[in-house]
């Protein structure tokens, strides 16, 4: 019997609905542990003038304030250069930046105190928005081209050739855990951590940075997180290194656990990004030249913006061949929170600006948009189907996905019924959009795509299961005990899966980009594998057999393929392991292989493979308030064959619902000032459960299994999220219903205002071939 | 019964201002560190005098506390009984992560005082299950797998519980109307309404 494949539910499914699953901050508190509150500025940009804690001293309860003068080791987290100043003593970079940390005997007292005390500042102009960066030159990082063949010559040859732009919002990863961590010290200068983080490595190496210590004298422990999203990639450090600095200083153990606001106001979130493109292309709607500029808001500090902007830049091609592009990428700095990974990492946001080109490109001609997705595609073998950045698609499955999703939501009927609806229907109208996904697999870091594992078998037979991963609702621990019963052979009660600890597998890469099973799957196999080569010499002694090749591990029991009657219990052999001095542990590695890229060039095969997936969605436009209904979802998605097609499913509704929210309600609002305004669920609409459609239909991919990984499965964090660009498109689709116009231009998010707007622009310029479109036209070569 | 209460968190409760303080000197003498010096008057101090006694019935059980009037429900499960399967997902009651039932009612124990429920019955997520044996709306979220990172799940099932005992759903319509007050940021929707169809479909069955 194996278990990899079938529908397991969440192995933490009897803790989380009993209540008894425990994340950071529920734990049992150890005596004397101290909570911190931070000061926070009052300014998106200033300098520091004078600093004075000493009032906080006068509040009851208050153990000690933090400032730049305690951190023992270097006073800054910056994870891929240092410019993430931890407590700031020159100038404030954004607005409600913490300055320093009061540690209280409880928040209340911690939070009297950082009322107390006195910051002074002197203000600055704040940068605000990415063309008030663009403006003011305010970048970051370097800039990075992507290229292909001739853009500029092919544009000029096109047929067609239209100009434009498009902006999108970030989003906050509202993760319903907030930031948490726990740091204990032992006394003997050695730390354990306990920290809601989806990289333990990075966060211990942070930390060790900041106390000047080495890393092993940091171990970080991760035992699930309440939600991470990308948001707890890089984010968790400096929460963890400010309690790690308070249990330095007071040699107590200390706790940060963000507030609602405070999370939102603190920590970075999916970049806004602006688009600005040429495109040429024919009468038929092929796309023959693309010219764009991504411009990434990194926010104050660079955080991991160079990977996000790279993969956008990755994947403004989505599922379409273009066979002259060139694609520039910037970062720019801002006084705003510090941009980070969320979901998708920069995907989304490329793969939206390419299909407002389509649109755009469609309408223009009067074309059905899915017929131009269509002529686009990738196919067939060599140019045609490879990208921009020199990588072939080996395993295209666009075109079987998309024909499949088609027929399943009788998409040419619907588009019929739904163009005589918006004939009877003046101010309410449907609209009906099918888009794709192509996302890539595989970190773009090479050296990222490295895994560890580490198992246990104790003498009773009982085991324990480490890896490198973090769990924060993914199913990825589920997964891992499924790969390691099939690959031991045994059952899954059998395991106990650990939490995630960097003294169990040093040196791990973060649980992100859609890799946790697909790395860790391999590593934990690895281990199993390293076991039962160890096993398989004292089951054959103890059946007189001279072959232990041939033997099976199977179901809690080993046995000889040519003898299957005459088996073994594990644990019997396990015993006899021991007797005969066997070890009982092994680790597991993996690293993917057949992966580089030439940062020089832009040029390589970043990814493993890529992951595929449709999605038809219908809406329903009110014309009097910009609200929308999203009616129908049906989605064809590709996850290989499935390691826990439960598990799976999930992954698809919820990286559907939560890119709806992205796309269609999540907005982000800064004031003049540079405050978030939209700091609670108050201010920040995330999808509720009435949103979600009443018919969704999730079909995944069959016969799909994907050679070369943990049991011909696919990674399925991320691509589903994209599979939300179908609603905007087909919110686009509504809107465009309300008049006869070749341009519907759509703010990101489409909040009901900004659908009411779309309207009303759509309605002014109807029958005006060209109203407003007409500046962006750029020397029509008809 | 009345159970022995285990001290979690310092300060906000009682006696905690002295262990804290005694504590407080003794870390800094052990450890030898120079922080700057606490004036022997602090100039907003603890008050002794404003805490109260608070007899509370939490999942069946008698809970003798001393706090201060404005704690929430919230606080005092979660930092004083150790019952921290209630969650604070947002503490502004926006969020439901806190739900929990008194009386059989769903409310959000973050917007709540503690002492505002003396006398009342109080079920959290950890008093539902009778010993090893689920709450079927617990077994009905681990059948329909209507969790995912599962930090919502005790406010999701608690609110479900208490729409059941309010038996104004008849539909998967009302299901989402009535439980669009706990929020899941995984997106786990359609398994939860799964899971509370379920429940409410099982209790019709059950009246016939």
């Amino acid at each position: 019997m194996t278990t990899v494949g079938q529908r397991k539910s969440h192995e933490s499914a009897t803790g989380h609905v009993s209540g008894k699953a425990l994340y950071t901050d529920d734990q049992r508190q150890p005596i004397g542990m101290v909570s911190l509150y931070p000061v926070t500025a009052p300014h998106a940009s200033a300098r520091i003038t004078h600093i004075d804690v000493s009032a906080a001293y006068g509040v009851a309860g208050v153990v000690t304030v933090l400032t730049a003068e305690d951190v023992p080791g270097e006073n800054d987290t910056g994870v891929i250069i240092r410019d993430e100043v931890l407590f700031p003593t020159e100038v404030i970079s954004y607005w409600g930046q913490a300055v320093v940390w009061v540690v209280g005997e409880t928040e209340t007292a911690a939070r009297l105190g950082a009322d107390r005390v006195v910051v002074h500042y002197e203000p600055l102009p704040p940068i605000l928005s990415i063309k008030d960066a663009i403006a003011a030159n305010s970048f970051q990082g370097q800039p990075l081209v992507v290229r292909r063949g001739d853009a500029t010559t092919a544009l000029q040859a096109a047929d067609f050739c239209l100009t434009g732009e498009v902006e999108m919002n970030g989003q906050d990863h509202f993760y319903l855990e907030t930031q948490a961590s726990w740091v204990i010290p032992d006394g003997e200068g050695n730390y354990q951590i306990y920290s809601s983080t989806q990289h333990p490595t990075e966060t211990q190496v942070i930390i060790a940075r900041v106390l000047g210590i080495p890393n092993n004298r940091v171990v970080v422990t991760c035992l699930r997180m309440g939600g991470g999203f990308g948001g707890k990639e890089s984010q968790a450090n400096p929460f963890a290194a400010v309690a790690a600095i308070a249990a330095v200083k007071t040699g107590r153990p200390a706790r940060v656990r963000l507030r609602r606001s405070q999370d939102m106001t603190l920590t970075g979130k999916r970049h806004g990004l602006l688009g600005q493109y040429q495109v040429g292309f024919s009468q038929e709607g092929h796309i023959t030249a693309l010219d764009v500029d991504l411009y990434a808001d990194g926010g104050w500090s660079l955080d991991l913006s160079p990977p996000v902007l790279l993969r956008a830049a990755l994947h403004v091609d989505n599922a379409y061949y273009i066979p002259d592009i060139e694609v520039r990428g910037q970062i720019v700095k801002t006084h705003k929170t510090s941009n980070t990974a969320f979901r998708g990492f920069g995907g989304p946001q490329g793969m939206v600006v390419g299909e407002e080109i389509i649109d755009r490109v469609a309408r223009f001609l009067g074309l059905p948009p899915e017929v131009v997705r269509e002529r686009n595609f990738y196919h067939g073998e060599g140019a045609t189907n490879t990208t921009h950045y020199g990588q072939e698609i080996f395993d295209n499955r666009i075109a079987c996905i998309w024909s499949q999703v088609k027929a399943n939501a009788n998409f040419a009927e619907r588009r019929i019924e739904i163009a005589h609806f918006n004939q009877s229907h003046s101010y309410k109208k449907r609209g009906l959009a099918i888009t794709p996904v192509k996302f890539g697999i595989s970190f773009n870091k090479t050296q990222y795509n490295q895994a560890g594992a580490l198992i246990l078998i104790y003498t009773d037979g009982s085991i324990q299961l480490n890896h490198g991963g973090t769990e924060m609702g993914q199913g990825l621990h589920t997964k891992m005990l499924q790969v390691a019963a099939s690959a031991l052979g045994v059952k899954i009660d059998r395991f106990r899966l650990m939490p995630t600890s960097t003294d169990k597998v040093p040196n791990t890469s973060a649980t992100a980009a859609s890799s946790g099973a697909d790395l860790n799957g391999q590593a934990v196999k690895d281990a199993c594998e390293t076991l039962k080569a160890r096993l398989a010499p004292v089951a054959a002694k103890l059946m007189n057999l001279d072959a232990p090749e041939d033997l099976v591990f199977e179901d809690g029991w080993i046995y000889s393929r040519s003898y299957p009657n005459d088996r073994i219990r594990f644990e019997q052999v396990v015993e006899q392991a021991y007797n005969d001095r066997v070890s009982l542990s092994a680790t597991g590695y993996y690293r993917t292989p057949n992966i580089y890229w030439d940062a020089a060039t832009s040029q390589g095969r970043p990814f493993y493979y890529f992951a595929y997936g449709a999605a038809v969605s219908e809406v329903e436009v009110d014309g009097f308030t910009g609200t929308f209904k999203l009616r129908q979802v049906d989605i064809v998605h590709d996850v290989g064959e499935s390691l826990n097609p439960l598990v799976d499913q999930g992954q698809i509704e919820g990286g559907f619902v939560q890119g709806m929210g992205w796309l269609t309600m999540e907005e982000l609002v800064w004031d003049a000032q540079g405050r978030l305004r939209s700091d609670a669920p108050s201010t920040y609409k995330i999808p509720t459960i009435s949103e979600v459609p009443e018919h969704f239909h999730v079909e995944l991919l069959q016969r799909a299994a994907q050679e070369g990984v943990i049991y011909g499965s696919k990674a399925v964090g991320e691509p589903p999220l994209m599979l939300a660009m179908s609603v905007r498109e087909a919110i686009r689709d509504a809107i465009a219903a309300f008049g006869a116009v070749d341009f519907v231009p759509l703010a990101s998010p489409a909040t009901p205002e900004a659908i009411l707007w779309a309207i009303e622009s759509v309605k002014a310029r109807s029958g005006a071939k060209s109203g407003v479109a007409e500046s962006l036209l750029v020397s029509p070569t008809v | 019964m009345r159970l022995r209460f285990r001290r979690r968190r310092l300060g906000q409760f009682a006696i905690a201002g002295t262990v804290g303080a005694v504590l407080a000197g003794f870390t800094k003498q052990a450890m030898g560190q120079s922080t700057p010096q606490t004036p022997s008057k602090p100039e907003v101090p603890a008050d002794p005098n404003s805490y109260v006694d608070v007899e509370l019935q939490i999942n069946g059980k008698e809970q003798m506390l001393k706090i201060e009037p404005r704690v929430t429900l919230l606080d005092v499960l979660r930092e004083r009984l150790d019952l921290t399967g209630t969650k604070k997902g947002c503490d502004h009651g926006q969020c439901g992560a806190c739900t929990v039932l008194v009386n059989g009612r769903r409310i959000n124990s973050c917007l709540t005082f503690a002492i505002m429920h003396r006398g009342a019955e109080i079920t959290t997520i950890e008093g539902l299950a009778k010993g090893n044996t689920l709450h079927p709306m617990q077994a009905a979220f681990v059948a329909h797998d209507a969790f995912q990172c599962g930090y919502c799940t005790p406010g999701q099932i608690c609110s479900a519980v208490g729409l059941v005992n309010e038996g104004h759903a008849q539909s998967d319509a009302d299901i989402r109307e009535l439980m669009s007050g706990n929020i899941c940021r995984c997106g786990a929707y359609p398994n939860i309404v799964t899971a509370v169809r379920e429940v409410l479909e099982g209790k019709k069955n059950a009246a016939v």
